[in-house]
């Protein structure tokens, strides 16, 4: 019986790796800037090419950026419930158009709904860079001090907006 | 017709991006380092995703600044982590992935002595009973 021990322990060792690993997305990648300085920047509205918004004028605020774009299937799941989040004013969502075409980002939203209080056109992908953006689409909490408190890699689920975003949203409000 | 469409596909891409070699030589090894993040088992060399394309660009930029390799690789890692990095550096979160090998080699050895130290001690001696089985065995008669 004694000498089964051995492998039975390496066997449930193993057992237990794979089964966390199976658990584990590897697409999603922790991201660095968590508890960070959001990276500054100065962007054209998408509606409204002529005005610039930069970090500065959403510092006092917590606010979401949802970065999406009109070529982004996956940004489509979770666009309806972006759309019943602005609806409820719990916390207002900025967009960040990224690397799209202007008018097809607006027939996009003319389409789907417009839950952004202001999205902003980055066309060169640029700041997309600054913010590690590497899978749209992807949503950052970020506090009134302008600090990003929280990644989130392709489309929110009810369950991640319920139990996740929506206490941190109401923590840094407190 | 689609063939020469292809050929022409192909010819853009072949292109180099910067019109200097040097310059050049130096993005791709640059990106040799650097994990494409949208593909995750490509380099940013190596990749076609819009994402590794638009990095390299990036590489290309900051060498004309005259940024040095290990700024234009710190300016990754503040974006996207360790993770980027091919070759991660040894801290306290990377310990396990750099000595693990090392680990289960130490155990593997250790096991191995173990085992050959048992086996090199004699067996103990036949009791009486298996004596004579043996015999039996062997067709001896009993003298």
């Amino acid at each position: 019986m004694k000498r089964y021990l051995l492998p039975l322990i390496v066997f449930a060792v193993l057992l237990g790796f794979l089964a966390v690993g199976l658990k584990l997305d590897p697409r999603e990648v922790p991201s660095p800037l968590i508890d960070k300085p959001a990276p500054a920047f100065q962007l054209a509205r998408l509606d409204a090419p002529d005005q610039q918004v930069s970090l500065q004028d959403l510092k006092g605020k917590v606010w979401l950026l949802n970065v999406w774009a009109s070529w982004c299937v996956a940004c489509r799941i979770e666009h309806p419930l972006l759309v019943e989040l602005a609806g409820t004013g719990a916390v207002p969502i900025y967009g960040l158009n990224y690397k799209d075409k202007r008018d097809d980002a607006l027939a996009w939203l003319g389409k789907h709904g417009d839950p952004y209080v202001v999205s902003l056109a980055d066309t060169q992908g640029l700041v997309g860079i600054d913010f590690g953006v590497y899978g749209v689409p992807e949503t950052f909490v970020i506090d009134k001090t302008g600090t990003i408190r929280l990644k989130h890699i392709g489309p929110i689920t009810p369950d991640v907006l319920r139990d996740t975003i929506l206490p941190l949203v109401k923590k840094l409000n407190a | 017709m689609l063939a020469l469409l292809c050929g022409l596909a192909a010819a853009q891409e072949a292109r180099p991006r910067a019109e200097d070699p040097v310059l050049e030589a130096q993005v791709m090894r640059i990106a040799e380092e650097l994990r494409c993040l949208v593909c995750q088992n490509e380099t940013i060399a190596g990749s076609h995703a819009d994402l590794a394309v638009d990095l390299r660009q990036q590489i290309r930029l900051q060498l004309q600044q005259g940024q040095s390799e290990a700024q234009i690789l710190d300016f990754m890692v503040q974006r996207y982590g360790d993770f980027v990095l091919y070759r991660p550096p040894v801290k306290s979160s990377t310990w396990l992935l750099w000595g693990g090998p090392f680990l289960l080699l130490a155990a593997a050895l250790a096991g191995l002595v173990v085992n050959i130290r048992r086996r090199r001690l004699a067996p103990a001696p036949l009791q009486a009973a298996e004596s004579e089985r043996v015999r039996q065995l062997l067709g001896e008669e009993k003298r």
